[in-house]
Formats: structure tokens, sequence, C-alpha cells
């Protein structure tokens, strides 16, 4: 059908898919360099930040260097951090670790507590006053390939397809929007850096990538419970020795706590619920005092990634860069990825600058990459995360001799062995995990959950979570794994409906869909493909 | 011959309305706002007309603050001429923006003035029908299908009832409900045109008209929680339950 379809073009330089840190700092150092370079942003969301999740605690070094002066232009950086705690939880129990013991990594005294969708949208203003053309609404839906297959651009999304994939009255088709680079800024698990990374054969002799999904809710408490400042880091219960994950509470302005949980998605327990293990996280003693009696304002999840530097894909390609955590920026012992993917967009404008005004190659990327700050983080942190495979209690051992002994600079590197869709066992070896009932206090339903996210997809339109093999949930997921999607998705998308009980049928729920990508990245046999659907569609978060 | 389209900012319809803590109103910083979907319908109602070869020139006008440009460029983007924005920082009411809008028709000189039904976040539904007594012209509400023959338009109407057609005289002002048509999008070749369209800045002090407010909001609060149901195990329970916990029979 797109054969018949005439699509009209624009040409800019420089084409950004994703108005995150990483795109947005991109477009705003490219102008900083040379403002005659156009510039245009495409962000799948509503608006900008409205598809942004992040705890979050903010690390200003490359805010710093993209625009020195944020604090005049009252950026919405201003909660410092004033009190740090590290908690090892058993059920009813905690044990404080002294914060002088954490490695310098997880020490944040200069850091903020900021809500990186409203630093996103502040960083917008920034762009657009510079000249930079964002598009929110319009997410790019396919890559455009010159004839000697380099990245030419990128195709927006059809607006007005029915469900069964006809034109509807209210049709447009997307354009071709064509650019001398193209920037792939997506965040975790982008569906174009998906492509572009087996294309080009980006990840070849990297270690498998790794991910976790994270969890955040905002809540509105009372003074007495509030520590503005407040920077708490949990790990150990809910989660077993094997299962990696922890928790954020972060204090923020205005009475809000930004209270969040990060599961690592090479869990291996198919009855596993990343988001029930959160639910419960909160009825911890040393959690629920904090938001007791307190009012839940926000939800939100999203994948994240933590391969690091082993798992890293090739950033340059012919025609475009790969950036931010759309390749695996994200610094995984710091528990931060806003500045790392900030820094990797300053990067990719300098290389863009210098590809478009003297024509040097855009795999200068690489070389001045490796003479960043950025990889020596990355370098540094590159042996925590794999070492969790040892269990935690091994691996906290571990970290401390490589972070706070060697910070970082061991003679080795870990591998990571599994990706995140081979580390399900079957549920003949598991026991079956048994979570308590919500009590619509202080744990929710996903059906509540999903409501306070303002999800909205326009409902007569194809379904943008494909399945390679449409048998293949009820002929052999369910009975091997007790199709782990009902689980892992944190929006209650997908659902085994048995109301005939000899014919169970796999249901997808698309429109509750919030775009977190974990079914993705989780699916055992990677039968789910996530792709775009029409613009706008998604979550509404503000202040996320 | 001019139509004018009459578009407010509003919190967008997906965003989950928060009251504020101090019960001054509600929660409106980092809000995703937009265009009042019933406005948007009559914003694609004035295209068709024109389209249509029935009119030759849609004027959007919105009031509120410098942001309400944006909504006024959306409307741009779908394909109307140019904008006129009456700025002012304060809160109005209904009387105002009837006033208001009144006023710039009388400069404008539009035959149709087309307004949403109503707007979804104070729900007044009041605009279209004192807009049309201010003028003295013709009015027809709850619009879901607008035909013009000459200098007449029949109208059909969503009503109580069931449907109303009626018949009237240009010029007239009429609000759209949501079955009038399906809005386009605005495409993105369509929203960089949109950006050299122009708008017209009124100070609504230039207009002296009284917009003070007729009414003072003393407090906002949000719904109570609906308390859970429970499941009966047969009607004597219910019938029980009803007379002696509920005491409605």
């Amino acid at each position: 059908m797109s054969n018949e379809v005439h699509r009209e073009e624009m040409e800019y330089d420089v084409v950004i898919v994703g108005a995150g840190p990483a795109g947005l700092s991109a477009a705003i150092k490219i102008k900083q360099l040379d403002s005659n370079i156009n510039v245009c942003v495409l962000e799948k969301g509503s608006e900008v930040g409205s598809h942004i999740l992040s705890g979050n605690v903010f690390e200003t070094r490359a805010l710093n260097e993209l625009i020195p002066d944020w604090k005049d232009k009252n950026a919405p950086v201003k909660t410092k951090v004033e009190k740090e705690k590290f908690l090892f939880l058993s059920k009813n129990n905690s044990f404080s670790w002294p914060t002088w013991l954490l490695p310098a990594v997880q020490q944040n005294h200069n850091n903020y507590i900021i809500s990186l969708g409203n630093l996103c949208k502040w960083l917008a203003e920034q762009a657009e006053a510079l000249g930079v053309e964002i598009f929110p609404g319009f997410p790019a839906s396919k890559i455009l390939f010159s004839k000697d297959d380099k990245v030419i651009g990128v195709q927006t999304g059809d607006m007005g397809i029915n469900k069964e994939g006809n034109k509807k009255e209210s049709f447009e088709p997307g354009i071709n929007i064509l650019g001398k680079v193209t920037v792939f800024a997506e965040g975790c698990r982008g569906h174009l850096g998906k492509e572009i990374i087996k294309k080009y054969s980006l990840n070849k002799d990297k270690s498998p990538q790794q991910y976790g999904i994270g969890f955040k809710e905002v809540w509105e408490v009372e003074d007495s419970q509030h520590d503005k400042g407040l920077v708490l880091h949990t790990t150990g219960w809910p989660l077993d020795n094997s299962t990696y994950g922890g928790s954020f509470c972060y204090h923020a302005e205005n009475n809000k706590i930004y209270i969040g949980y990060v599961v690592g998605l090479d869990y291996k327990n198919p009855y596993l619920s990343p988001y029930d293990e959160f639910q419960r996280f909160k009825t911890h003693p040393s959690i629920i005092k904090y938001i007791k009696n307190g009012k839940r304002i926000s939800y939100g999840a999203r994948a994240l990634i933590e391969g690091g530097l082993q798992s890293l894909p090739t950033m340059h390609m012919p025609g475009a860069l790969i950036i931010g955590c759309d390749a695996g920026t994200l610094n995984m012992p710091k528990i931060k990825g806003s500045h790392t993917a900030m820094k990797s967009g300053i990067i990719a404008a300098e290389t863009i600058c210098e590809y478009i005004q003297s024509n040097k190659p855009l795999s200068n990327f690489e070389i001045k990459f490796k003479n960043s700050w950025l990889y020596k983080e990355l370098y540094q942190a590159r042996n925590v995360k794999p070492s969790f495979n040892w269990g935690l209690i091994a691996a906290i051992l571990f970290t401390g001799i490589d972070q706070i002994i060697f910070r970082g600079n061991m003679p080795f590197t870990l591998k990571h062995k599994h990706a995140d869709h081979e580390t399900l066992l079957p549920i003949s070896k598991v026991k079956k995990i048994d979570y308590p009932k919500y009590d619509s206090k202080i744990t929710f339903d996903k059906t509540s959950s999903v409501y306070l996210t303002g999800t909205n997809h326009e409902d007569d339109q194809p379904v943008h979570l494909q399945l390679k093999d449409k048998n293949l949930p009820i002929n052999y997921t369910l009975s091997k794994f007790d199709e782990p999607a009902q689980r892992y998705c944190p929006a209650g998308v997908y659902e085994i409906d048995r109301s005939d009980s000899l014919n169970p049928k796999f249901v997808i729920n698309a429109q509750n869909c919030i775009h977190c990508k974990t079914c993705d990245i989780k699916e055992p046999s990677q039968n789910i493909n996530w792709v775009v659907p029409e613009g706008s569609g998604g979550p509404n978060y503000s202040g996320m | 011959m001019k139509i004018i389209v009459a578009v407010k900012r509003v919190i967008d319809y997906n965003v989950q309305v928060r009251v504020k803590a101090d019960g001054t109103g509600v929660e409106k910083e980092n809000v995703k706002m937009s265009m009042n979907p019933p406005d948007e319908n009559a914003v694609e109602e004035a295209l068709r007309i024109k389209e249509a070869g029935n009119a030759n020139e849609v004027i959007i006008i919105s009031i509120g603050d410098e942001k309400s440009q944006e909504t006024i460029r959306t409307a741009l983007a779908m394909g109307a001429d140019k904008g006129i924005l009456v700025k002012t920082d304060k809160e109005v009411e209904p009387l105002a923006v009837s006033k208001i809008i009144s006023k710039v028709a009388e400069k404008e000189k539009p035959e149709i003035i087309l307004l949403g039904k109503q707007a979804i976040d104070d729900d007044s539904n009041q605009t279209a029908q004192m807009v049309s007594a201010i003028l003295n012209w013709p009015q027809a509400t709850f619009a879901s299908k607008i035909e013009l023959k000459d200098n007449e338009a029949i109208v059909t109407r969503e009503i109580d009832e069931g449907l109303e057609t009626i018949k009237l005289s240009k010029p007239f002002v009429a609000s759209c409900d949501l079955r009038l048509n399906e809005p386009r999008y605005a495409s993105l070749p369509n929203i960089m045109k949109a950006k050299k369209k122009p708008i017209e800045i009124i100070e609504v002090g230039d207009l002296n008209i009284d917009i003070e407010p007729r009414i003072e909001q003393i407090k906002v609060e949000e719904p109570p929680v609906r308390q859970k149901g429970v499941m009966v195990s047969d009607v004597a329970e219910l019938v029980n339950k009803l007379k002696n916990e509920a005491k409605v029979i």
C-alpha cells in the first residue's frame, strides 16, 4: 500500500530521532557550533517529556559543558542532594550501609534530584530558541537508505490507518525527512535502533545487551514524612539473592517523593512479576513510613539499558550515529544515564559539525568518544553488572574491591553471558511466587496504575505489538513459561483469556501500552516486535 | 465570506487532572495543554465549508495568555488562514469571552461563528448562546451536521430526544458537537507553513469592554472516592442490605 502513496519530502542537514537528553543535547550543541546547520528533532510522544521516565538523581557534568549558565536560565535542576542512605532490606528489617563505605560512583552529594521530563522540556525550549525544529507527535517509523546502503533519513508514521490496515477518511501519509546525518536517540531499545544495530552488525563481538525494567511513582506526602534532598537506595528484599535489582526513594521539592524499583530483566523465574515486586517493596517498614497516608499522583515504567561498555555497539555507521540509551551509554553502578546520554549527544554534535563543514568521517565519533570522560566512566564501571551473575552478596564484595580499591581499573573485563530473553527457566523447574493482594492505599492494581499514566492510543489502528508467530504464546510459551508477558508487562497489555477453559486465548490490549519495550526484550522466543503506533500515542507523563 | 472559529487552550483530555493541595484550583504547571476537543470539530467544519467553496477565509480566535498562540497555531496547521489572540492573563468567564468574540466579530464581519459546544475544563456550555444574544444572530447549538444553501443553513442538532433539524439564516452562530466530523491531522509540512501564518495580538484592555468576573470561586475539591462494592450471595441479602445498611428502601 505504501508504494501507492505520494509522500512529501523535507530536507534537513541533521535529522534527530527522539527528543530525550541525548537527542536534545546533540541538537543544541550543533546549533551552538554552527547556527547555519539546520536540525530537526522528531518525537513520538504527544509533547517533549511525555515519554520520559527516569529516577532521577542528576549529575550536572554534561549540562555544565552544554549550557554553563543553566542556573541563570532557570533550568529545572534545583533540589540538591542533602543526605544519602543505602539500606539492605530483609523482610522486616534493614541494615544501613555507611555512606563512607560506598564507592565514589555511588555518592551523590554534588547531584540534584530532578524530573528528567521537565529537564527535557526545558532543553527543548533552549533548542528551539537556537532554531532547532522539534516535532512532537511525529514518530520516525522507517529508516530510509540510499542505493549504496547509507542512511539518508527517516519516514514519519502514517496517520489514519484503521485496524485492518486500510486508510480512514482522516488518512495523512507520513513524509520522508532526509538528512545529511541521521541521529538515532530513541532511548533504550529503540525500534529503529534495534534494526540499525542488526543491519550494520554494530554489536559484532560485543556481549549481549543487558536490560532492566524500572518503575516509578510520584507521591505527595505530609511535611513530617518529607526530608527534602534525601536520596535513599535499597537492595535485598523483596528480591532473592539471585535476582538483580533495587530501589530508589528520592525526596524532591514540593513534598513529592519519587519512589521506584528496578529489576534486571535477566531474572530466571517466569512467575516473577517485576510490577508486584515493586508494589510489595513499598510495604517494607523502612519505606512505608514515608508514603503512608500520602497520595500517589503518577505511575510509569520503562526499560533501561545495563550492559555497559561490553555491550555498547559501534555508534557510527554510514550516514548516521546512534547515541544515548538507544546505544547503551548508561553507567550502571552510578545508576545514572542522563549525563552520559547528554555527553554522547555533545560528542555526536562535534562529529557531525566536522562532517558537514569539512567532510571529516563520522567514524571520528569513535576517537572523540574514547578520549572523553564518558568512555573513562563507562570503562571503570564495566565489571559491576556482570559480577551480579554470582549473586548479590558475592557481587557486593567484588564491587567493593573493584570500585573502592581498584577504582574500576582491574586488569580484566567480565563478560555478560546471556541475552535477557534466554534466561527464563521452564515452570517445571521453579516455584510459583504468591504476591500479596493490593490494598489500594500503598499497593495498587495495574489498571489503576495505568490510569495515572494518561496513556492513550487512537483505538482504530493496527496493533503495534506484532507477533511473529500468532500461535506461539498459547502453543508454547503458555505451557513452558506460563506466558510471562502477563507478568513482565507493567501495563497489563498481555492477558490470557480463559473464558473458554479448553481454548485459552492470548489477548493484546495494545491501547494500554506505555512504551516501555520490556516485551520486545524479554519474550523468550523474541516473538513480540514493538513497532511505533500512530503519532502522539502512548503515555502522557508529566514531571516524570 | 469569513468564518470565525473560537478555540480554547485547555488541559489535555488524557491528563488526569489533579486538584491543588491548597484547594485554589487545579494543577496546571507542567501539565499538557491542547485544543478543547469540540473546538477541533469547529475548526474542521470551517475548513470543510471553505474547501467546498462556501467561504474564503477562516479566522481563529483565542483568548488567554501568550501560550494560547500554540493552540491557534494548531488550527493554522490544520489549514486556517489567520489567527487573533486576545491577550489577557486573567481568568475570563463565558460572558467576558462572549463579549470579546462579539467585539472581534463586529470588526471582522464574519457570516458564521463556530465554537465547540462546551470546554472540557469548566463545562460551561454558554458562550455560543451568549454570543448569539449579544450580536442578535440566530443560533444552532450542538450541531452534528451543517449544510449551507445560499443564505441559509440547515443544521442538525443533537438534543435529548434525538435529532432536531432547524433552518437559520446567515449570519449565525453554531456550537459544534463531537459527532459533526472527524478532525484532520496536521501534517508536518502544514505545521511548517503555519509558523509563517499571521497571528494578530490584541490586548484585551484595548477592546474597552468589562471583563470583570461575576462569580467568585470559593474552593475546588476532588469528588469523594467511590466506595468499594460488595458481592451479595442472594436477593434476600441484597434486600436486607438496601434496607438496613444503605437505608434506601
